[in-house]
């Protein structure tokens, strides 16, 4: 089996795979651009995701009840394959072809992972930090900037880590939409039969979202010292 | 809306669903019996563990559309390429979720267990996969939704699915089409989700269930 692959990669993986002179000649005007797009699609979603998730989750955390029906619609939204996502929206009136309808599908697809992620943050700050807050004179709005979100905080950039990943390899999908981004080169790569350019996007992708995973890691355990001496 | 039922009974419809179900469940079979064993065989060492869940989590990372799009150059177009895709896909999250599963049982039960005589192949037959198993099937199921979503994209590379469907509307700017093969594919994913959920469920076993009730009144 594996030799089998082996030689057919062989075959197909002649000299022009990878030409080289193809990567130096459009570095600048459609690599660059491809990995500044895919970032911007990322963040931007990212950041209206966050922006939604955060009082959310802070609410669902504190009535219970909601949190149920919250979980069921984004755990719907979320298990709704990319493809068939992006050609629903692209028919909504006001949406169409373009960045406006991945973004949207971005966002959906991160509130799963992030209103859970802020629940759980919020329920992992124990019950008696909350009432020394209390006793030292805190009002309750004090206690959630002061003592809760902070103590969240961790298990919060957990699901922007998560979300983050998520996402940078679906906006990829995005370019089918013609949301620009690493995808576009991937397309057309597959549409010319030009390897070059599908390895260029697919691995650029791959290094963005294992860079993403890397880096939020990083600040993940810069956050939570207590945890640093224990096993991961 | 009319138009759309007429979709579901087109001919290639029938036959791009069965194409998806094939590479969806081929793929998810051939990356449980390639993660299982090698969750068995890492999950007493905690380097090898280490090593395998970090394997999965980069993995994990990995953008389905570039792992589709990366067999493509090397092995071509067509069914068993996207299959080597959906598979490679597929195997991540089991690898995750079983080796994770199996290290977190507790050794105290592992140790009376060994104390009441049970030899190694029971205790990991009768104790230890059970008491994994809800992991383990949380981990098949990730992996089947994503193979079922992912599926979808293997039109690209000539895979055939219900994505065939949706670049048949794209192109041809038929909306009903698009519409028709997108809430399939959305339908059959939701199946997948709520099915395995249920699957999960079911290989709980009845004392891990008591007690998870217990918890979350």
């Amino acid at each position: 089996m594996s030799s089998l692959v082996a030689s057919l990669a062989l075959q197909n993986l002649g000299p022009k795979v990878l030409d080289w002179n193809w990567i130096s000649r459009n570095f600048s005007h459609e690599i660059i651009p491809a990995i500044i797009g895919h970032i911007y699609l990322s963040f931007v979603s990212v950041t209206i995701a966050l922006v939604i998730s955060l009082p959310t989750g802070i609410i669902v955390s504190r009535y219970r009840k909601a949190y149920p029906p919250v979980t069921f619609i984004t755990g719907l939204l979320f298990s709704i394959p990319s493809l068939a996502f992006f050609a629903l929206l692209v028919t909504v009136p006001g949406v169409g072809l373009g960045p406006r309808a991945v973004i949207i599908a971005l966002v959906a697809y991160s509130l799963l992972v992030l209103i859970r992620n802020v629940v759980a943050g919020m329920d992992s700050v124990p019950e008696e930090t909350k009432d020394a807050a209390r006793g030292m004179g805190l009002t309750s709005r004090q206690i959630l900037f002061k003592v809760e979100l902070p103590l969240a905080l961790p298990v919060i950039v957990a699901g922007i880590r998560i979300a983050t990943v998520t996402i940078i390899g679906i906006a990829t999908i995005g370019a089918y939409i013609s949301g620009g981004g690493l995808g576009e080169l991937i397309f057309t790569g597959i549409s010319r039969n030009f390897p070059t350019r599908i390895i260029v996007g697919a691995v650029l992708a791959t290094l963005l979202a294992v860079l993403a995973d890397l880096s939020l890691l990083a600040i993940e355990r810069y956050l939570r010292p207590w945890a640093r001496t224990r096993r991961t | 809306m009319d138009s759309i039922l007429k979709v579901f009974q087109r001919p290639d419809f029938l036959a791009q669903l069965v194409v998806h179900i094939e590479l969806s469940v081929i793929a998810l079979l051939i990356g449980i019996t390639v993660a299982m064993p090698v969750a068995l065989l890492v999950y007493r060492s905690r380097l090898w563990s280490a090593v395998a869940i970090n394997t999965g989590n980069i993995g994990r990372a990995v953008p389905s559309l570039a792992i589709l799009a990366l067999v493509f150059p090397l092995l071509g177009f067509g069914f068993a390429p996207s299959l080597v895709a959906l598979t490679l896909l597929a195997i991540p999250p089991i690898l995750i979720n079983a080796s994770t599963g199996l290290r977190q049982v507790n050794p105290q039960i592992i140790d009376a267990a060994r104390g009441m005589g049970l030899s190694n192949g029971q205790v990991l037959g009768h104790i230890q996969l059970p008491i994994a198993a809800p992991v383990i099937f949380a981990g098949i199921r990730t992996s089947a939704v994503q193979v079922v979503a992912s599926a979808t994209l293997a039109t690209f590379i000539g895979g055939g699915g219900l994505g065939e469907l949706i670049v048949l509307g794209f192109q041809r700017n038929e909306l009903a089409i698009q519409l028709g093969g997108s809430l399939a594919v959305a339908i059959l994913a939701i199946i997948t989700e709520v099915g395995f959920g249920l699957l999960e469920r079911a290989f709980t076993p009845k004392g891990l269930l008591v007690t998870s009730n217990h918890r979350s009144k």
